[in-house]
């Protein structure tokens, strides 16, 4: 593109970000006490003050080829940013609440996001497992955070274990993809796999490897296997945060790499992302059904709906990544209002877990049931709320490339997810119970309440998202529905 | 007054008021609500300026304008051809008016109601809304989402107030009703790429290929046939009837199964006439199963709301078959029955309540000779009855019979039949009537046996007025939605491939 080795400067998002991150944690070590609290909130700050810059950053490709931006990556990195701020604000208050409140946290949540917008921008795919390790590492440590608990230590051993392996997947798949393609530049990739047939077939196994390990951190089936006993052995607010922005910065890389480089190889993948996320859509739906504890059920619809976003890409057009942003654009603020909904639940300063606490809560605090109702609604796809919306467009992708049968598919596992989804409300609404529930934290209570309000104003605003999502779809794919 | 609506957007006014007073009740402090007085008054206020609207749009509306009135667009997502596109024509007027009508009575129903006032009031203005906005709505895709919304209000409605096994009953309803309309969304999905709009006058007049407009009928068929309830998808709505508190069932039965039927009416036949041509058999089939196999099913019960279930659930098949007759008559005769059977089967339900608010049983064998202590109840009830069996002079005649003429005029056995069910609904609500009024009394003398209030006056009279005004004068309905229904049959012929010439000259009015 233009002037490559002088676009330094669109990496300006990373380098605040680290810079800060990297004073904080001078800060927080020379103090003498914890200011956990103080930090947090600089870091939500600098989240914030991150998410204007990356509109002021130049698009363009930089670092020798190394990184780029353009409106997809804006819109990724916007979604990631909102989720860890999302996360953030809900740790605030749950972390001290369970005695986890450490400066570390903000810090290795800023480090993740580092990670993510690196991966987010890789051009090449050295950069892009340079960020993917950087977000790993940092998400680990995030899933033993709470290092006196036995189940925490166990998610983050877990998780370690199981994305270490699939690193080495991803890092062997890069090696075929350059030994075939002679090139680990994504535009370099493009050419190698839409010419010669050796080229293209040793680069179609590279690719594979690449998907697993991609598939494995977006926990799509049958790579999900971590996600249920991550999401509940980790403390809430970690989890919230490993709902919502690494799903983000993984799905819209995963989205890169099959449209940009792979892109002339999409007969190739089609069917494989096909297969993953009808999986995906059936383990979500069915895995989900027995379960008592909410964080699990959680982990599974996350399985679930991470098929129904792979369905888009599924597709293989313009149409079909848009209706994937979108579904991500929703699902983030579906999974931050649920995990503050989640956080909120503790008795006498105990996190509670079981689906069967919420009994009662509909008498005892409406506007609480209200909320988490509408999450629910939302995740099953109910019209008016905005899951809806994230559903109608991946499903007029899908019948857009004539993906029927995955489209039936989706419909047959969103009445069975529709299921589970509605005995949560059942409980709140129909079960006697006084959950007895602490009070709110502010914070915990604005997540709650501006992503309730979001899912149901959403209707009368589709436009906005919907133009946002689609522009960034068009620069990976020139042409649109 | 016809003035006033030029500048008014009465249709949005109907959909948007409700779920401002929903808001009102919400929002509410509840400290000062503590015996939900507040929100009942607001439910009432809200619903009955909405039914003073509805009745001045009945005035305001041209029987003899072509298209549809009223209409008002606005951009929604310009882009993709979807807008806020709202219209009605006389097919859809009566349903807004019926709704209109029927939520100030429910709520007056349950002015006794003392659990979660505020979320009960907020949850059937909210129903109202949807409701409204569906048979308002000329965008399919607005129209799905007021389609499904209904949902929500309505599984809250059966799973908090309900009977014993109300929750199973709520979610057997959410999930059959996902489970049909998810189709449809699919179907809606494939139009809306085949066309490019979502606008259902355009729709209506897209050619659709013959092969794939068979699986969108059927698409279409599992949704509005588990809406209205058609035999085999009618499994769901024995429980769920019978599990939902009162209320809930008047408007289950009296408004939402008429969503089914008026989708038929609306989407089926306009949008896909050769699949329309080429099922009615099968839908023929259908209905007559429904009319004579629910009949006999509501024989055998023994609880007086199950009774009125299943007799709401055969009379849906009777409109199942004027609907596809396919001709001018029979649809008209569906239209009519939809609108007789929306005001008949509601007022059995209420008379039912009024039983129930005394402490009374819903076991037939534990009924009886209420007909000389409860002698208005008695009468009220009769007058129901002998409407919903099709007596003449009452508006469920008409109905039934104009179904009758255009069935016969397409197959002699499909008339007998459908007519077989009629004889069956006399022989069930005549049991229903004998039991409940004349036999010998068994309860517990301590059971009070006032007769009715003023309130309960209040719910039934209007009803019964216009019951029997239109059993007298039927042309109240005929001529607004007429215009309607011959453009409906002559588009819907014209494309048709299976058309049977002369089905149309047949026809006299």
């Amino acid at each position: 593109m233009i002037n490559e080795s002088g676009m330094f400067s669109l990496a300006l998002p990373i380098v605040a970000i680290a810079a800060s991150a990297l004073i904080m944690l001078l800060a927080g070590i020379l103090s003498k006490r914890d200011h956990a609290f103080a930090i947090t909130g600089a870091a939500i700050f600098v989240f914030a003050i991150v998410g204007r810059l990356v509109f002021v950053t130049p698009t363009g490709v930089g670092f020798h080829g190394m990184l780029i931006t353009n409106a997809f990556t804006r819109f990724a990195d916007i979604l990631v940013l909102l989720g860890a701020i999302g996360a953030l604000v809900l740790s605030a208050s749950f972390n001290q609440r369970v005695g986890i409140a450490r400066f570390e946290y903000p810090l290795l949540v800023m480090f993740a996001v580092i990670g993510m917008l690196v991966l987010i921008s890789a051009d090449n795919l050295l950069s892009l497992y340079v960020g993917f390790e950087i977000q790993s590492l940092s998400l680990y440590v995030l899933a033993a955070v709470a290092r006196d608990n036995l189940r925490s230590a166990e998610a983050g051993l877990k998780y370690f274990v199981l994305g270490a392996l699939s690193s080495g997947l991803l890092l062997y798949g890069i090696s075929l993809v350059y030994g075939f393609a002679g090139t680990l530049d994504f535009a370099g990739i493009a050419r190698a796999a839409s010419g010669a047939t050796g080229a293209r077939l040793g680069s179609m196994v590279g690719l594979v490897f690449v998907l697993v390990g991609l598939a494995f951190k977006v926990s799509a089936a049958p790579f999900h296997m971590w996600t249920p006993d991550v999401y509940e052995g980790s403390p809430t607010s970690v989890t919230s945060f490993f709902a919502t922005a690494p799903k983000v910065a993984t799905m819209a890389l995963l989205a890169r790499v099959l449209f940009v480089p792979f892109g002339p190889m999409l007969l190739h993948w089609q069917l494989l992302v096909e297969i993953i996320a009808a999986l995906s859509m059936i383990v979500g739906a069915i895995g989900a059904v027995r379960q008592t504890n909410i964080k699990r059920l959680l982990g599974y619809s996350a399985v679930g709906h991470m098929g129904y976003a792979l369905i888009g890409i599924a597709a293989g057009t313009a149409a079909g990544l848009r209706g994937t942003l979108i579904y991500i654009a929703i699902y983030v603020v579906m999974s931050l209002g649920t995990f503050g909904c989640v956080a909120a639940m503790s008795r006498k300063g105990k996190p509670v877990e079981r689906i069967d606490d919420l009994a009662g809560m509909a008498g005892e605090d409406p506007r609480y049931a209200l909320a988490l109702a509408i999450f629910m609604w939302s995740m099953a796809g109910i019209p008016p709320l905005a899951g809806f919306f994230g559903k109608l467009y991946v499903f007029l992708a899908a019948i857009h490339a004539g993906l029927d049968i995955l489209a039936v598919i989706a419909i047959a596992t969103s009445v069975i997810a529709a299921f589970y989804y509605l005995r949560v409300i059942k409980v709140m609404y129909f079960d006697r119970g006084a959950p007895g529930f602490d009070p709110r934290s502010i914070g915990m209570n604005v997540v709650i309440y501006a992503s309730a309000i979001g899912l149901v104003l959403f209707i009368f605003v589709p436009g906005s998202v919907t133009v946002a999502s689609a522009q960034a779809a068009h620069v990976l794919l020139g042409s649109g529905f | 007054m016809n003035n006033v609506f030029v500048n008014m957007p009465i249709l949005s006014v109907l959909i948007w008021l409700p779920i401002l007073g929903a808001v009102i009740i919400l929002a509410g402090d509840s400290d000062r609500d503590s015996d939900g007085s507040r929100s009942r008054w607001v439910a009432l206020g809200v619903s009955a300026v909405e039914l003073v609207l509805a009745i001045a749009l009945l005035v305001a509306f041209k029987p003899h304008a072509s298209g549809f009135q009223f209409v008002e667009i606005m951009d929604w997502l310009p882009a993709y051809g979807v807008s806020y596109h709202l219209g009605i024509d006389g097919i859809s007027l009566f349903f807004v008016i019926l709704t209109a009508l029927l939520t100030p009575v429910v709520i007056l129903a349950s002015w006794r109601e003392y659990r979660r006032v505020r979320t009960y009031m907020a949850a059937f203005l909210l129903m109202e809304a949807l409701t409204i906005g569906m048979f308002e709505s000329l965008d399919f895709l607005l129209f799905y989402i007021f389609f499904e919304g209904v949902l929500i209000p309505m599984y809250l409605i059966i799973g908090i107030w309900g009977g014993e096994r109300r929750v199973h009953a709520a979610l057997k309803f959410f999930l059959f009703t996902l489970a049909g309309s998810l189709p449809m969304l699919l179907a809606l999905v494939w139009m809306w790429q085949h066309a490019g709009t979502t606008n259902m006058v355009t729709l209506a007049h897209t050619q659709i290929p013959a092969s794939v407009q068979d699986w969108l009928f059927i698409a279409f068929l599992a949704s509005f046939g588990v809406k209205a309830a058609v035999w085999p998808m009618h499994i769901w709505l024995p429980e769920v009837y019978g599990e939902a508190p009162l209320p809930g069932t008047v408007m289950l039965a009296a408004v939402l199964s008429k969503m089914g039927a008026y989708g038929f009416l609306r989407f089926s036949l306009p949008m896909l006439p050769e699949a329309s041509a080429y099922f009615a058999p099968l839908m023929f089939v259908l209905g007559v199963v429904a009319v004579i196999y629910i009949s006999l099913a509501a024989l055998a019960q023994r609880d007086i709301k199950r009774m009125v279930a299943y007799s709401s659930a055969a009379h849906m098949g009777l409109i199942v078959v004027g609907i596809f007759t396919l001709s001018i008559v029979g649809i008209e005769g569906a239209l009519f029955q939809m609108v007789s059977h929306g005001l008949v089967i509601a007022a059995l339900f209420l008379c039912i309540g009024v039983l129930l608010s005394r402490g009374q049983s819903r076991m037939l064998d534990q009924l009886g000779g209420l007909a000389a202590r409860m002698p208005v109840f008695a009468t009220f009830l009769m007058l129901f009855v002998l409407a919903n069996v099709g007596l003449p002079g009452t508006s469920g005649f008409i109905g039934e019979v104009l179904v009758l003429a255009g069935a016969i005029k397409i197959n002699f056995w499909v008339a007998l039949l459908t007519g077989t069910g009629m004889i069956l609904s006399v022989a069930y609500m005549l049991v229903l009537t004998r039991r409940v009024l004349f036999d010998n009394a068994r309860y517990p003398s301590n059971i009070a046996t006032n007769d009715l209030n003023g309130r309960e006056w209040l719910m039934l009279a209007p009803i019964a007025v216009l019951v029997l005004f239109l059993g007298i004068y039927p042309d109240a309905l005929t001529v607004p939605f007429g215009h309607a229904v011959q453009t409906l049959v002559h588009e819907t012929l014209a494309s048709g491939r299976a058309v049977p010439s002369g089905r149309v000259a047949m026809v006299t009015r």
